[in-house]
C-alpha cells in the first residue's frame, strides 16, 4: 500500500501531534482552513474561541499549569494582530507557547493582498524566535525547532507563519527524523563551579540574608532547592510576584512577596538585609528602586539567572552563575555551612507581627475578605489566575500559595483580560485541580466571550469578579498622587455580571454583604457541573496598602492610607 | 571632526556572525532601536560558508547599554556569536568613495593630497572628481577634513569592517 502523501497542513498537525499536543487553542479564517481541515482527522481536541487574544492567554495558562507549551492557532491578518498581546504577556513571563498562524499564498505576500499582515514583522520584538515557512518540507524540522526553542532555556513564545499555499502543497519529508538546524542556539550553560563557588563565599559571614526567589524557580522546579537552601542557611525568602509558589507561604522562613504592593516585612527585610540572593529573578522595576544603587544598601548581592543578559543588566552583582537555578542550587547547597541569623529571625518574625497584612471585615464588602475565605475554604490549595490590577495585589497578598504552577497571572506585561481564558487554559492542564479566576470588573470585560468557551466545555472554573466599579487601581494612582482627579476610571455602565453570566448558560452567584461570603463562595465551589461567575459588589473607594511608590526605595513604603498629599512618584509607572 | 565621523569617543565596533537567513537583520535592528540607538554603519556580506554571514555594526553611545545590546544580540536564536572588538587585536577597515570639486585653480594641490593618502582618483569630469580611500576609519575622517575646504559634493562609506588578528576567529 503506498502511503499517502501529506500535506503542508496534515503534517504540521501530525508533528504536532508527535510532540504530545492535546489541544489546540484556535479560531479560524480563510487562510487557515488547510490547518484547520487537518485538524479535523486528528486526535487533537480543538477548542474553538471566542477572540485570538482569548486564545493566547488560555495556551498561556495551560503553559504555566503543565510546563508544556501552549498551542495556538489563528488565520492570518488580524487573526494574526489579535495575538500580540498574547505574545507579548508570555514573552515578558517566559512562558513557552507556538503560536501558529495562516498566511496569504506566497506569491502575494508584500502585495496587501485581503487578510495579509506582515506577521512576521509585527510580532518580531515579542517573539522568542519566528518563522515564515517557505517550504512545505521544511514543516517538520520548524515544529522540532520550535518546540526546543520555546521550551528549552529561558523558555518564550514562538510564532509560526504559514501561507496558505504551503499548507496545501505535498510535504515529502520525513516527519518522524528530521534534524534540527540551531548554530545560533545557545543551550543553557552547564553552571560553572567556579561562579557557585564564589556564591558560596559571597554568603559566607552574612548574618542577614535574604533569598529572592523569581519566576525562574517555578520554571526549573527548583523549589525543593529552595526549600533545602533556606532551611540549612536559616535565611528568609521573599518571592517575587511570579515566584510565589515556589516556597511555602505558611513557612516560618517565609516572608511573603516584595515590591510595590508587597508586605511590609519582605520589604523591610529588603532594607535591611546584609545579603540579598536572588534565584532566578531579573530584578523587575518593581521591586527596585530607579536609582538601583538605593537597592539592598549595602547589601551584598548575588544572581542565578539562566539568561546571560540578565547578569549585570539591572545590577551588578558581587557574585553570579549562570544556568539552570535547580542544577545550580543542587551544587551549591553542600558547599554552604549555615548561617548565624538568629538576631535575624527574630527581627523578621517581630516585624511580621508588628505589620500583618490586614483588612477590617465590617463597612462593607472588601475584596480582601471574598480572596482570604476562598483561600481558607480552598485550603491554599487551587489554581488562581488573575488579571492585573488591585485585585491581583490582593490575592497576591491574602491568597497563601504553598505550590509551583498555582499562580498565574500577568506580571511583566500587566496584561488586563488575562486571568480568566487563562484558567480555561490551566483547567484544561489540570483538570483534577479547582481552577479559581479573580478578575476586576475591568479586566473581565475585556475576554467575558470566553464565557462561550467554558460553558461549552463545561469547565468548573470558578470566575470571582471583584467588582469596585472602578479601574481601582489607576483610580488609587489618582487618589494619592493626582489631587483626587479622577480621570477616566468610572465603569459607571457595568453589566449585570449575574445577567450576563447566566445568558452564557453559566451559574451565577452575587455577593453584597459581608456576612454572605463564605456561604456562598461554599455553594459555588461546590458547584461542579460547569463555569461559575461571582459577582463580588466590594465596596468602591478601597486601597492596595502596603506601597512602595514607584521609584522609590523599600524604605519609602506606605503602610497605610496617608493623611498628607503625597509627592507624584518619579520612577516608571 | 567631521559631522560624518564614526569615530567617536563612545563608539563601538560589534562583530557578528549570523544564520544567512531572511529577517536576522530586521531582529538584530529591533535590538538597538528598542533601546533608542542609532546605527552608525552596518557591513553584511556572506561569510566563506554561504550558510552564514557577517556583521560589523559600529553604533556610539554608553557602554553598559551596549553591553546589554550585546547579550541581547547572542541571544537571538540565529545570532551565533555576537561580541565587541578592539583594534588591539583585530584589523578594522573602511572604504570610501568621495566626489570632490575641482577647480582648475586646486586640481594639483588636491591631487596631490589625494596621493598623499594613497588614494585612488578614479572618475574625472570637468569639475568633479571621485576619490576612492581604504584604511581606518580615523585616516578617512581626516581625508574628509582635508577635503572639506574644496568642497566635497557626495559622499559614500562602507562602514567599519573588522577581521581578528591570526588564527583566532572574528
Amino acid at each position: 500500500m503506498t502511503k499517502k502523501t501529506l500535506n503542508g497542513a496534515e503534517s504540521l498537525i501530525k508533528c504536532l501531534e508527535n510532540h504530545g499536543v492535546e489541544h489546540i487553542f484556535g479560531y479560524p479564517g480563510g487562510a487557515a482552513i488547510p490547518i484547520f481541515d487537518a485538524i479535523y482527522d486528528s486526535s487533537i481536541k480543538l477548542i474553538l474561541v471566542r477572540h485570538e487574544q482569548g486564545a493566547t492567554h488560555m495556551a498561556d495558562g495551560y503553559a504555566r499549569a503543565t510546563g508544556k507549551p501552549g498551542v495556538v492557532l489563528v488565520t492570518s491578518g488580524p487573526g494574526a494582530t489579535n495575538t500580540v498581546t498574547g505574545l507579548l504577556t508570555a514573552n515578558m513571563d517566559s512562558v513557552p507557547m507556538i503560536v501558529i498562524c495562516g498566511q496569504q499564498i506566497t506569491p502575494v505576500l508584500g502585495k496587501d493582498a485581503f487578510q495579509e499582515a506582515d506577521v512576521f514583522g509585527i510580532t518580531a520584538p515579542v517573539v522568542k524566535h519566528s518563522y515564515l515557512v517557505k517550504d512545505p518540507n521544511d514543516i517538520p524540522r520548524i515544529v522540532k525547532e520550535s518546540f526546543f526553542i520555546s521550551a528549552t532555556g529561558r523558555p518564550g513564545p514562538v510564532l509560526i507563519d504559514v501561507p496558505k499555499d504551503v499548507s496545501s502543497s505535498p510535504c515529502t519529508t520525513n516527519i518522524d527524523d528530521c534534524d534540527m538546524d540551531l548554530p545560533g542556539f545557545s543551550k543553557p550553560e552547564k553552571p560553572s563551579i567556579k561562579d557557585i563557588k564564589k556564591l558560596a563565599n559571597t554568603i559566607k559571614g552574612s548574618k542577614k540574608p535574604l533569598l529572592l526567589i523569581g519566576h525562574g524557580v517555578i520554571i526549573s522546579q527548583a523549589h525543593k532547592q529552595v526549600l533545602a537552601l533556606a532551611e540549612k542557611l536559616g535565611a528568609p525568602v521573599t518571592s517575587t510576584l511570579l515566584g510565589m509558589g515556589g516556597f511555602p507561604e505558611n513557612h516560618s522562613l517565609s516572608v511573603g512577596f516584595l515590591g510595590m504592593h508587597g508586605t511590609a516585612y519582605a520589604n523591610k527585610a529588603v532594607a535591611e538585609c546584609d545579603l540579598i540572593f536572588s534565584i532566578g529573578s531579573r530584578w523587575d522595576d518593581r521591586i527596585t528602586p530607579a536609582k538601583i544603587e538605593r537597592f539592598c544598601p549595602g547589601a551584598k548581592k548575588c544572581h542565578i539567572d539562566i539568561d546571560p543578559a540578565e547578569i549585570n543588566k539591572i545590577l551588578v552583582p558581587d557574585a553570579s552563575c549562570v544556568g539552570d537555578a535547580k542544577l545550580i542550587l543542587e551544587s551549591l547547597i553542600p558547599m554552604v555551612e549555615p548561617l548565624d541569623t538568629k538576631d535575624w529571625l527574630k527581627k523578621t518574625q517581630k516585624n511580621k507581627k508588628k505589620y500583618p497584612l490586614s483588612y477590617k471585615i465590617h463597612g462593607g464588602l472588601k475584596a480582601q475578605h471574598v480572596i482570604d475565605e476562598l483561600c481558607k475554604l480552598t485550603n491554599g490549595d487551587a489554581t488562581v489566575t488573575t488579571d492585573v490590577g488591585q485585585h491581583q495585589m490582593w490575592t497576591a497578598q491574602f491568597y497563601n500559595f504553598k505550590r509551583p504552577e498555582q499562580w498565574i497571572t500577568s506580571g511583566g506585561a500587566g496584561t488586563m483580560g488575562f486571568g480568566f481564558p487563562a484558567a480555561i487554559g490551566a483547567q484544561f492542564g489540570q483538570p483534577e485541580q479547582t481552577v479559581i479566576a479573580i478578575c476586576g470588573d475591568g479586566g473581565f470585560q475585556m475576554t467575558l466571550f470566553e464565557l462561550s468557551t467554558a460553558v461549552i466545555h463545561k469547565l468548573p472554573i470558578k470566575i470571582v469578579i471583584i467588582d469596585n466599579k472602578y479601574l481601582g487601581m489607576v483610580r488609587q494612582w489618582q487618589e494619592l498622587f493626582f489631587d483626587d482627579r479622577l480621570s477616566g476610571v468610572d465603569m459607571v455602565g457595568n453589566p449585570d455580571f449575574v445577567k450576563l453570566a447566566k445568558s452564557y448558560g453559566a451559574k451565577a452567584f452575587r455577593i453584597k454583604r459581608p456576612a454572605d461570603v463564605k456561604k456562598v463562595l461554599k455553594q459555588a465551589l461546590d458547584y461542579n457541573e460547569g463555569p461559575c461567575v461571582i459577582h463580588a459588589e466590594v465596596i468602591k473607594q478601597d486601597n492596595v496598602f502596603p506601597m512602595v511608590p514607584a521609584g522609590a526605595a523599600a524604605e519609602d513604603m506606605i503602610i497605610s492610607r496617608p493623611t498628607t498629599k503625597l509627592q507624584k512618584p518619579k520612577g516608571s509607572t | 571632526m567631521p559631522k560624518t565621523s564614526i569615530t567617536r569617543e563612545d563608539s563601538h565596533t560589534i562583530s557578528l556572525f549570523v544564520a544567512n537567513k531572511p529577517g536576522v537583520l530586521l531582529r538584530i535592528c529591533l535590538v538597538f532601536s528598542r533601546r533608542g540607538f542609532n546605527i552608525e554603519s552596518l557591513v553584511v556580506s556572506p561569510a566563506i560558508d554561504g550558510r552564514f554571514s557577517r556583521m560589523t555594526i559600529t553604533a556610539n553611545g554608553d557602554k553598559n547599554v551596549l553591553e546589554q545590546i550585546i547579550k541581547q544580540c547572542a541571544k537571538l536564536i540565529d545570532v551565533v556569536h555576537a561580541s565587541e572588538h578592539d583594534s588591539s587585536y583585530s584589523i578594522e577597515q573602511e572604504f570610501a568613495l568621495i566626489k570632490v570639486r575641482l577647480k582648475p585653480k586646486n586640481r594639483s594641490e588636491i591631487l596631490q593630497l589625494v596621493q598623499h593618502v594613497q588614494g585612488e582618483s578614479i572618475d574625472f569630469s570637468d569639475n568633479t572628481l571621485i576619490l576612492k580611500i581604504v584604511g581606518e576609519s580615523k585616516k578617512i575622517d581626516t581625508c574628509i577634513t582635508m577635503l572639506e575646504p574644496y568642497g566635497i559634493l557626495e559622499m559614500v562609506r562602507s562602514g567599519k569592517m573588522v577581521i581578528t588578528k591570526g588564527k583566532s576567529e572574528t
